[in-house]
């Protein structure tokens, strides 16, 4: 079944621009969202928690300030959805995990504050894989969440339901959070923009911590325009998150139009196997529509890409073993009493995380035990590095390079989720990136197997988002003018 | 993750050690290594803007961070790491570019299950510390980290988490700023240990990194001792938790050290472990054996970045550091003539009140006169202006009142009589100075009053001058100088 809804052909900078103009109202684009999470979210599953009274509340105050002459914000009653891994004061923050019971935090998140400043309406909490692991949204304690394009599928992960939200037309952007590809791995399942930006442009403050290293906030949107409108509202210098970047805001809708002309695109000739044909279809017509469109492709090397996956599996569950220790009954969220503090910690971690978070708790403590850190973590982070020091080498050949986001289109539920290996791989292209800390995006180009959605991603050196974008802009309108084979 | 190796040993760095005294017994000596946790006198905690304050109602200082809630970061107290800096300067350590890393283990006042910590990279590195006998100890390094908030276990026995009915934590003192100082395995008797202690705070103090209060636990000691035949090689140690006193350091090492050497004697093994001095017995009892203790998976602090001070930073602090009591107590010494280890110049220097003394000096006055009078009355400094303390050392060198007569001005100076101004309090207390031939007359009489004590004190018995000085000093009404006495019957003997 399709769960598509008509809000999904309103733009955010469309709505921001007629609610600041007074043509219309944010309550109007609130209520019609509302409609289509009414119409679908039983069958989509997108949301932990819907705040219908609170949006409508927060968008009639909107209407009262233009009333008033007053400019709300560049979001001005744009809805947006949250990933349920950002904190939000005084309403449930869960990480779709029962460890967190009904803990409400006393904060926003850093994004929080700064989408509510630029005037957007939060219409609800998204579903995930519990704690941000996985790469289908069906490891939550919540249920999983479908694919609005076809709700036998899932939606990818782990912010498949802020993927699912924007693709349904439940919001009209939202945030998720990126740590091997859980923004741009759903965006190419759902059919959306979905950015992973440079490592320490958005603030983690109020983010809950899966990988601290590895973590970054990110926009989903329908068009890159929009992904840009939201990513230059949340990004910036928070002095609350020590390894965020001592830079303003990005700057990024004011190059967008300038295209690809000379730009070089890189075509990584060693990447790993694993792209379905027809995913890799849509990559190879993606070289063709920038050349097309005046841009140079290179073919350059990344040679230790292929080592991401192993390196991430040991960095990623390491960090989260540590991130994931404060969830012990002690001060907030679920406490299972047992007779005493290390019987209760047990009782309490083994009824309060899934299966997916006990092991990667488990892969994470080996691998930083003493005698296997060497062999483990201290191993992976020099494949980092060399990582790292490959793409640096890459671009001093290319501005950009393009690859899959995702090795196929959105699998049936239940594919994978009984071989956490075969769901792993699902993040092979999108990994290196969040070990580099260098952007990337997800496009979507065309559909593939079964007339589901394909996204093409795109990367760039770090704080090079706005080039990564530009790139972007012009696939997309090649896609528009065009169309791309399916 | 291994610990690099900061220091090589060098035996030019010790040249003078091998003069001091060592602790000695059954021909065993005893190695000691002193880890000092200092809390750092910040306004702030170490990663959140709430109060380090001490003392207060409990969970009243606290936030997301001091807690550890989900999605709560933290952010690096700057003031922190200038104190760390300073401290690291006055304990002649290499200051260096510095990392945090997660010390991963469970336990209830831990919010976070892991403390943030420098590990491999401490900011300060390779010092030393000389005590006041020129005495010189290694510091291995003096790293930054965090405190952890604090468990009361109410119900059961002894006050421990196991069998006690439930526990209260108060997170008022997680995430307070506290510095780590490691010395080098260097102290090889109980009082050097005390000593080390003792000049260590007086630095803290002096720099103004901590109050270390050792009785509030704003200064905590852990000592790790083993023992071995002299120029054997290291043996296995213990780590003695629990020492709350400078008196208890030295106590309780004594005592684990001889627990070693008993057991070595009896030709059983020292197991490597954790024990707690118990100061109501005398006695250290085992606390947890190496085999129990913590994988902490140590791992580097992905929330923060490495902190660089730069040497434009730590020339700053370098130049604006007091000087240190080492330095004062030399200046006091060679001022008065008195050596630097002496208890006056120790006493005076720990009480701040050097620089009373020398001000005193610097007025005109007899400065080794001062420094006795200032050690005997610490009300002096604070209640008397440094001029009129001048003015009576001057009085008293020049046998204008006699050094009875000039304690007793010091207390009135202190009372505040006349303004303190010493010679009007002398004119009021009727002091004036003798002339000798009235003197002498006194002395004279004494002599014929009691001819036992004179013919006992020509025979040589010291003791018997002491009737004749004390019947001087009755008639004259305390009048005359105790010193003059003496010279006079001395003189007639001859």
């Amino acid at each position: 079944m399709t769960h598509i809804n008509d809000t999904t052909t309103l733009t955010a900078a469309g709505i921001a621009a007629s609610v600041r103009s007074g043509e219309t109202t944010a309550v109007a684009s609130v209520q019609r969202h509302l409609d289509a999470i009414a119409a679908s979210e039983a069958d989509v599953h997108a949301f932990n928690l819907v705040l219908a009274d609170d949006a409508l509340s927060r968008a009639a105050e909107i209407d009262a300030a233009v009333a008033e002459g007053q400019d709300p914000g560049p979001l001005a009653g744009v809805t947006v959805a949250l990933k349920d891994n950002m904190c939000t004061r005084g309403i449930p923050t869960t990480c779709s995990s029962k460890i967190l019971g009904d803990w409400r935090p006393p904060y926003d998140a850093t994004v929080v504050t700064l989408l509510r400043d630029a005037g957007a309406v939060v219409v609800g909490k998204t579903n995930l894989d519990e704690f941000a692991m996985g790469s289908s949204t069906e490891n939550s304690a919540f249920g999983p969440t479908r694919n609005p394009h076809d709700t036998t599928r899932v939606p990818g992960g782990s912010s498949g339901g802020s993927a699912a939200a924007v693709a349904a037309g439940f919001a009209s952007v939202s945030l998720g959070s990126d740590t091997g590809g859980s923004i741009r791995q759903p965006a190419a399942l759902c059919g959306t923009v979905g950015v992973k930006p440079t490592y320490g442009a958005v603030s983690r403050l109020g983010l809950i911590a899966f990988g601290s290293s590895l973590d970054q906030i990110g926009p989903f949107a329908h068009t890159v325009d929009d992904a840009a409108l939201v990513l230059e509202a949340i990004s910036g210098h928070d002095p609350g998150d020590s390894t965020s970047i001592e830079q303003p805001p990005l700057d990024l809708r004011s190059t967008l139009a300038q295209g690809v002309e000379g730009l070089r695109v890189g075509r990584i000739t060693d990447l790993p196997a694993g792209a379905s044909p027809d995913v890799q279809g849509r990559v190879d017509e993606a070289f063709d529509a920038l050349a097309a469109a005046g841009a140079t492709i290179v073919d350059v090397e990344v040679p230790a890409f292929g080592y991401g996956l192993t390196a991430y599996y040991l960095i990623a569950p390491a960090e989260a073993s540590s991130n994931l220790a404060r969830f012990d009954g002690v001060r907030f969220g679920t406490r299972v009493s047992a007779p005493d503090t290390n019987q209760m910690y047990m009782a309490t971690r083994t009824e309060g995380f899934g299966a997916e978070v006990k092991r990667r708790i488990m892969l994470g403590t080996y691998a930083l035990s003493a005698g296997y850190y060497d062999a483990y973590y201290g191993r992976a982070q020099k494949i980092r590095r060399l990582i790292a020091n490959d793409f640096a080498a890459a671009y001093a050949q290319a501005d950009v390079l393009l690859t899959p986001a995702s090795p196929t289109v959105a699998f049936e539920l239940g594919d994978k989720s009984s071989d956490p290996l075969a769901m792993y791989l699902c993040d092979t292209y999108t990994i290196p990136s969040n070990l580099a800390g260098d952007p990337a995006m997800s496009v979507p180009f065309g559909t593939g197997d079964g007339g589901l959605p394909i996204g093409v991603q795109l990367l760039a050196p770090a704080l090079a988002d706005a080039t990564m974008f530009r790139a972007a802009a012009a696939l997309e309108r090649h896609a528009a003018q065009n169309g791309v084979s399916s | 993750m291994s610990v690099q190796p900061l220091y090589v040993n060098d035996d030019d760095f010790f040249p003078s050690n091998d003069d001091h005294e060592r602790w000695e017994h059954q021909g065993y000596e005893m190695v000691v290594g002193l880890e000092v946790h200092v809390e750092l006198d910040t306004r702030t905690k170490l990663f959140s803007a709430s109060p380090n304050s001490f003392g207060d109602e409990p969970n009243t200082h606290i936030d997301p961070v001091s807690l550890g809630l989900p999605g709560a970061l933290p952010v690096l107290n700057r003031h922190a790491v200038e104190l760390a800096i300073r401290l690291g300067l006055a304990l002649n350590c290499t200051v260096q570019k510095s990392t945090f890393a997660r010390k991963n283990y469970f336990y209830p006042d831990m919010p976070k299950a892991y403390q943030i910590s420098q590990y491999d990279e401490p900011i300060n590195a390779n010092g030393w510390l000389d005590l006041p006998d020129g005495f010189r100890v290694g510091i291995e390094r003096g790293h930054l980290e965090e405190d952890t908030g604090k468990s009361t276990h109410v119900g059961g026995a002894g006050g421990r988490i196991h069998g006690s009915d439930y526990s209260l934590i108060d997170f008022n003192r997680a995430g307070v700023p506290l510095v780590e100082i490691v010395s080098r395995p260097d102290i090889r008797h109980p009082e050097q240990a005390k000593a080390y202690v003792s000049e260590l705070r007086s630095i803290l103090v002096a720099v103004g990194a901590s109050d270390a209060k050792m009785e509030e636990g704003s200064m905590r000691v852990d000592a790790n001792v083993s023992v071995r035949k002299p120029g054997a090689d290291f043996n296995t140690r213990c780590e003695i938790k629990n020492v709350n006193s400078v008196r208890s350091v030295g106590r309780a090492i004594e005592y684990e050290a001889k627990r070693q050497i008993a057991l070595h004697e009896a030709g059983e093994p020292v197991v490597q472990q954790t024990r707690h001095w118990d100061e109501s017995d005398g006695k250290t009892h085992t606390l947890r054996s190496k085999e129990d203790a913590d994988d902490y998976r140590y791992f580097l602090e992905p929330d923060l970045v490495t902190v660089d001070p730069g040497e434009d930073w730590i020339e700053r602090v370098r130049a604006a550091l007091p000087p240190l009591p080492a330095v004062r107590r030399r200046e006091l010494a060679e001022a008065t003539g008195q050596p630097a280890d002496s208890e006056s110049v120790m006493l005076v220097v720990e009480r701040d009140q050097d620089a009373y003394v020398l001000a005193a000096g610097a007025d005109g006055g007899d400065v080794a006169l001062a420094l006795k009078h200032v050690k005997e009355s610490a009300e002096l400094a604070d209640a008397v202006p440094s001029k009129h303390l001048a003015e009576l050392t001057t009085m008293e060198s020049s046998g204008a009142v006699t050094a009875t007569q000039a304690k007793t001005i010091v207390e009135a100076m202190i009372a505040g009589d006349h303004d303190a101004d010493p010679e009007a309090i002398a004119a009021a207390l009727g002091y004036e100075a003798m002339d000798t031939s009235e003197l002498e007359s006194l002395v004279d009489r004494a002599i014929a009053e009691q001819p036992d004590a004179w013919e006992k004190f020509c025979a040589g018995e010291g003791k018997a001058m002491g009737a004749l000085v004390g019947a001087v000093m009755k008639a004259s009404k305390g009048q005359a100088d105790g010193k003059a006495v003496t010279a006079l019957l001395n003189q007639k003997r001859a």
